[in-house]
């Protein structure tokens, strides 16, 4: 089914946060400190309230006043809305500009001079830990390190024995660099307060806007902003990738010039402050260890992780959580010892760590598994595919529990890897590339067979600030027999005006053209935890199936009575039930609707609707396995990858268009960070690529043809079967690519390379090893 | 000191001032109310403000508006008549060329140019032709696919299966 | 994104503009693709007083062959160097070097005058045209004045160009037959500016010696660079394998790269060696 959506888009007639105009309306811009670490010695702005069109100028103190100048994180740290006297990163935000155009607002930013204290900035999350370093967050009472959580999950004892035993034992540093989510719509807001009715509305960029409605009033509450007089709509989202989860200051600015003037606010960030100052991701130092027998056997895993978090935890990540679903690292291998620890240090970096297409950190999760995978393989000298699929766990051995504590709902790896190996025929590329070597040419073949753990998640283990990741759904059938269904997710580019439509027909028997589907506003929309971690099939779509049930369960009563018959008597299929016996005799569901308005059972509610908010069972689990084949020039160290074959298994599919271009969507983010994409600073604290002229962003040049296929699995536990899908690529990509790349050099003696691997990367690890 | 300038936009002649400064994306969304042309970075590396100027698309973020007077833009708004789609919006719907939707309008307008050029493109040539609109939701193939479709139609032969392909 | 203030004239005669630079010296700022110099205004890195738009002057734009020499006016968009017919035959080099400018839309409105009166040794026509041995024509207060292209960059965004003149014309010499060219720079993405870029033209003749040479070099010096040694090494010699490994050696020995998130100093002068190789060789294999 092509998408519902698309007309608008295609006119020009999307509505995005900055198409948004309301009468005296005013424009915000942000002055952001050039320095990472500086004291503020004085905020001057006299010559800014003379710039012609300023309206007034907002600084630390002001919001201290009200008490809004920290707020609180995702993660429960703290974090600055504007400083009141130091600065803890650069590009932060230190003083907003109101005024009446953005082009005023932009002169008025110019005109305001800060004085700064530079101090020497902590960069390197290591040196942050040495004792005697600088501490960094000097609100903090009592705080005597830069030191922000220690994490550990599996079995220390048993895993240290197994490792000291084993035959083979293979130990990899690996760095995951800090990348952008670079959605083409920046964030942004407009903060529209009604002094008169004391009620804001918030438009706003935001993947969650229940969530944030919450906070809001959270934080905002002893003003008067109670949640009742909060409304927070997302409109059409420019894309999200997780960038558009957190709270950042400018929103908060923004709500509270709003609230002191009366008037809407509009902020809307431009690209070089968004790269530099929010939507980051990753940033992991991870020491990745295996050990197995020399024939190939994975006995264990270790794994130790610094996580940078820059000068606050705003990462988006369930509060129990830390680093997320990290521990899912174990992989998709059949084995039962494990551990790993992760440690937490602030350091003068923007603040966050978001889920960008990573459903909390498996990313880096599946990086350093499939790495140390291909490094065992390599070590051991056996074919890596080999490897995979002698230690696959098996389809009939799920649920599976895993070493750290996941039950693996289902999962058939070994059909998966067969399947992408006769695709790009693996056999004869193996031959090709031992031909090659003979000659000194470079190819490469590189594997990801991986496990995603989306669709957070059950309410006894997960919540985000306390509210648990239940969603929901909310359908009302109107007499005509059309539908309108709202959701508490929030699509950014997802379709789900198109696949919740679909999901709702399969269910109730209404045409999907005929549901008329709606996200985004917390005034009608049911309570959600908004989408991201593709976490909006297993959950809210679930709730779509289990509430559309509910609806045929109250359509069978009112078939029975308008039938005459028992309700053991009818025959369901969607779209209408009949009795059995006598097929002639049936009710379509849109008969059955219009008399629940106009010819109901005595005793029976009227009308026809139903919610439910679903809390799933369990996590649901996709898989795949992905073949890149990689051509190198040796001279130049260009990589060309000539091939990408990507085999899913999201279990039960709605839409295939709709899976299929997620998939191609999340390998193009997977190929940015595995070859192009990462952010630079230096010692100072400058970031060195802070717009797209140097942040690289892959175009359709460089982004491969993909191919894509799949295998079906179905979740046992969600209504349909369907597992979520948009970020298994995002996931699976990066180690293929990078597996494939140094199985290229190998020969060499080159046993890793950190991403993103580019052509000066390859050209100096050849020449180091004299191969050049 | 502001400039009255004559520019005609989607076939209509619109006499306007504006400031020098005044970028013609700034022009298009903020006075003409035409917000179908999107802002997506602040180094001209994005596309999504891509328009056509006299037939020939351009980055109306780094165009003066008063570059634009005497001269004909046309918007995402403007190429479609009385809502009927045109193939190259026909070719993005039907084979899922656009998930946010924020740097379709871009594309359109570019690929709008590139088929005028190079009414029967390769794949290759497509991914050139557009490699200065960056996506980040399709992942790009589909948009390949959607262009090669609204080349066949503007050239009046059968179109490929808009089907997804799966190996 | 949004640029300061300015004042903008759109003259219509080249007279015209010459006169308001006269009048405003230092304070003004010629536009003319606009893709270098609006940038620059957006991120309020440039803040000239007066914008003076030339692309209202008519005669600034053409491509044409006259009396045995290329001329090219200045407000020639790159789009127009791509796809011209005149310069695809004798010339393959344009569509090397402008199809690796940029993007389809910024070769829209960029203009080859502007690519060079920029003086950006990271700009990629530079190179190419010390590869032509081409002459710029400047027009000023006191009319037409020659620039041999071995005197125009003097210095970073600097070059031969008085404050009251606008470079209106670039003038090459057709080759004989037996001549080829060609351009390519490596860049980490499409649009990139380059990490190494090489121009080559040289004429071969029927017993494989090379009669005539330039080789021009992108992003590797703080100007745009010819590879002298490597031209005198190469001149009235057969063009071998070795001797063009000589010669490659010595172009990657004499430029000037700095490091940057490019590479280093030694991976790009490795990539010039690489380059001038490949280049020399494509440009043997046109000359056919």
């Amino acid at each position: 089914m092509k998408r519902k959506e698309d007309v608008r888009f295609l006119h020009g007639k999307g509505h995005y946060v900055d198409d948004i105009k309301l009468p005296g309306m005013l424009y915000m811009d942000i002055v952001r400190s050039p320095y990472a670490y500086a004291k503020i010695k004085k905020i001057d702005i006299e010559a800014a309230l003379k710039v012609p069109g300023v309206v007034t100028v907002v600084t630390g103190k002001d919001l201290e006043k009200y008490n809004l100048h920290w707020m609180p994180t995702l993660m429960s740290d703290t974090q600055m809305v504007l400083p009141t006297d130091t600065v803890m990163y650069q590009s932060q935000e230190v003083a907003a500009v109101i005024a009446t155009s953005r082009y005023a607002a932009r002169d008025g930013r110019e005109a305001v001079k800060v004085e700064y204290e530079p101090m020497k900035p902590l960069m390197d999350p290591y040196k942050s830990l040495e004792p005697g370093s600088p501490v960094l967050r000097t609100d903090k009472p009592n705080k005597k390190d830069n030191h922000i959580w220690h994490w550990e999950a599996g079995d220390k004892e048993k895993t240290e024995k197994v490792f000291a035993s084993a035959d083979v034992v293979v130990k990899q540093e690996m760095y995951i660099p800090r990348i952008h989510v670079v959605s083409i719509e920046t964030c942004g807001c407009v903060a529209d307060y009604d002094k008169v009715n004391n009620h804001l509305t918030m438009y706003m960029t935001t993947q969650a806007p229940h969530a944030i409605r919450t906070v809001i009033a959270l934080v905002a509450g002893h003003v008067g902003l109670t949640e009742e007089k909060i409304r927070v709509v997302s409109p059409d989202i420019g894309g999200g990738f997780g960038g558009k989860v957190p709270v950042y200051p400018g929103y908060v600015i923004a709500i509270a010039v709003s609230f002191l003037t009366g008037v809407p606010v509009k902020w809307i960030e431009d690209r070089s402050e968004n790269l530099q100052a929010d939507s980051f991701a990753r940033d992991y130092h991870i020491t990745a260890e295996m050990a197995g027998t020399k024939e190939g056997k994975i006995l264990a895993t270790r794994f130790k992780v610094l996580c940078d978090h820059g000068y606050t935890d705003a990462a988006a990540n369930p509060s129990k959580f830390p680093t997320g679903l990290f521990s899912i690292a174990t992989g998709s291998y059949d084995y039962d010892t494990a551990y790993m620890e992760a440690d937490a240090v602030y350091t003068n970096k923007p603040p966050g760590g978001v889920a960008y297409r990573c459903s909390f950190r498996v990313t880096e999760a599946v990086h350093a598994i499939e790495r140390i995978t291909d490094r065992f393989a390599l070590e051991i000298g056996k074919d890596p595919a080999k490897v995979r699929m002698e230690n696959f766990i098996k389809k009939e051995d799920f649920p599976w529990k895993s070493p750290t504590g996941w039950i693996y709902d289902s999962g058939d790896y070994h059909a998966g890897l067969k399947k992408v190996m006769e695709v790009v025929g693996y056999d004869a590329l193996r031959k090709e590339q031992a031909e090659k070597r003979a000659k000194g040419e470079l190819m490469g073949i590189g594997l990801s067979t991986f496990t995603e753990i989306v669709g957070a998640g059950p309410s006894k283990d997960f919540d985000i600030l306390g509210i648990k990741m239940f969603d929901s759904a909310e359908i009302r059938v109107h007499p005509t027999g059309k539908a309108i269904a709202r959701f508490g997710t929030k699509s950014q580019g997802q379709g789900h005006e198109t696949t919740y439509a679909q999901i709702i027909a399969e269910v109730l028997g209404i045409p999907a053209e005929n549901i008329q589907v709606e996200e985004g506003d917390t005034d009608t929309a049911p309570y959600g935890l908004g989408t991201y971690a593709s976490r909006s099939t297993p959950t809210a779509g679930a709730a779509a199936a289990v509430a559309a049930k509910k609806l045929v369960d109250k359509a069978r009563k009112i078939a029975a009575y308008l039938l005459e018959v028992s309700e053991d008597d009818l025959e369901w299929e969607p779209g209408k039930f009949s009795v059995k016996g006598a097929p002639e005799k049936t009710k379509t569901i849109q008969e059955i609707v219009f008399a629940a308005y106009t010819n109901h059972p005595q005793g029976m509610e009227a009308g026809f609707e139903a919610t439910h908010y679903y809390d799933p069972p369990n996590l649901t689990f996709p898989s795949g396995a992905y073949i890149c084949i990689v051509d190198i020039d040796k001279e130049t160290g260009g990589i060309h990858v000539r091939r990408f074959v990507a085999i899913d298994d999201c279990g039960n599919i709605i839409n295939p268009m709709i899976v299929q271009g997620q998939v191609h969507g999340g390998l193009t983010q997977g190929i940015a960070p595995a070859m192009y994409e990462e952010l630079i600073y230096d010692d100072d604290g400058n970031m060195l690529n802070g717009t797209l002229m140097d942040y690289l962003v892959p175009t359709a040049v460089e982004s491969p043809k993909w191919e894509t296929g799949h295998t079906v699995t179905p979740s046992p536990h969600h209504p349909i079967g369907a597992k979520g899908v948009g970020e298994s690529p995002t996931v699976g990509a990066p180690p293929a690519i990078a597996n494939a790349i140094i199985d290229a050099l190998s020969p060499y003696g080159i046993k890793h390379l950190d991403i993103p691997i580019t052509p000066y990367k390859v050209w100096k690890a050849l020449k180091e090893k004299g191969a050049i | 000191m502001n400039k009255q300038i004559t520019v005609t936009v989607n076939g209509t002649q619109q006499t306007l001032e504006v400031e020098p400064r005044t970028l013609l994306v700034h022009m298009i969304r903020e006075i003409l109310n035409l917000t179908g042309t999107h802002i997506g970075c602040d180094t001209t590396s994005c596309g999504a403000c891509t328009i056509l100027m006299d037939d020939k698309s351009v980055k109306s973020c780094t165009v003066l508006a008063v570059q634009a007077n005497g001269k004909s833009i046309t918007t995402i708004e403007g190429v479609s008549t009385e809502g009927a789609m045109n193939p190259l919006q026909e070719g993005f719907k039907e084979n899922h060329g656009l998930h946010c939707g924020f740097c379709t309008p871009g594309m359109i307008m570019r690929a709008t140019e590139l088929l005028v050029n190079n009414p029967n493109p390769t794949e290759d040539e497509i991914r050139w032709g557009i490699s200065g609109n960056l996506c980040r939701c399709t992942g790009y193939n589909n948009i390949v696919k959607a262009i090669l479709y609204a080349s066949a139609k503007m050239r009046g032969v059968p179109t490929a299966s808009t089907e997804p392909e799966f190996v | 994104m949004i640029a300061a203030s300015f004042e903008y004239d759109a003259p219509s005669t080249l007279e015209e503009a010459i006169g308001l630079l006269q009048q405003h010296g230092e304070d003004a700022k010629i536009l003319s693709g606009g893709h270098s110099l609006i940038p620059m205004m957006k991120l309020r890195l440039a803040s000239p007083e007066r914008v003076i738009d030339i692309n209202g002057i008519p005669g600034l734009s053409y491509i044409r062959e006259e009396g045995g020499v290329l001329k090219i006016g200045a407000v020639t968009r790159e789009s127009e160097l791509e796809h011209s017919e005149l310069l695809k035959k004798k010339f393959p080099i344009f569509a090397d070097v402008t199809k690796l400018i940029a993007d389809p839309q910024v070769r829209n409105m960029g203009t080859i005058g502007g690519n060079l009166a920029h003086g950006d040794a990271a700009n990629d026509h530079p190179a190419a045209m010390l590869a032509l041995r081409a002459t710029v024509i400047a027009t000023g207060p006191g009319g037409k004045r020659s620039i041999p292209i071995d005197e125009f960059f003097l210095g970073f965004y600097t070059t031969a160009l008085e404050q009251t003149e606008i470079l209106t014309e670039i003038q090459i010499p057709v080759p004989s037959k037996g001549t080829g060219s060609a351009y390519h720079k490596l860049e980490r993405k499409v649009g990139d500016y380059a990490t190494a870029g090489t121009a080559v033209q040289l004429t071969i003749n029927d017993k494989g010696i090379c009669t005539t040479i330039g080789i021009g070099l992108t992003n590797v010096n703080p100007i745009p660079l010819r590879a002298t040694r490597s031209e005198q090494a190469l001149l009235n010699k057969p063009l071998t394998d070795e001797n063009i490994a000589a010669a490659a050696q010595m172009a990657s020995e004499d430029c000037n790269p700095s490091a940057d998130l490019r590479g280093d100093v030694e991976y790009k002068r490795a990539m010039v060696a690489v380059l001038v190789k490949r280049m020399i060789k494509k440009a043997i294999e046109r000359a056919k």
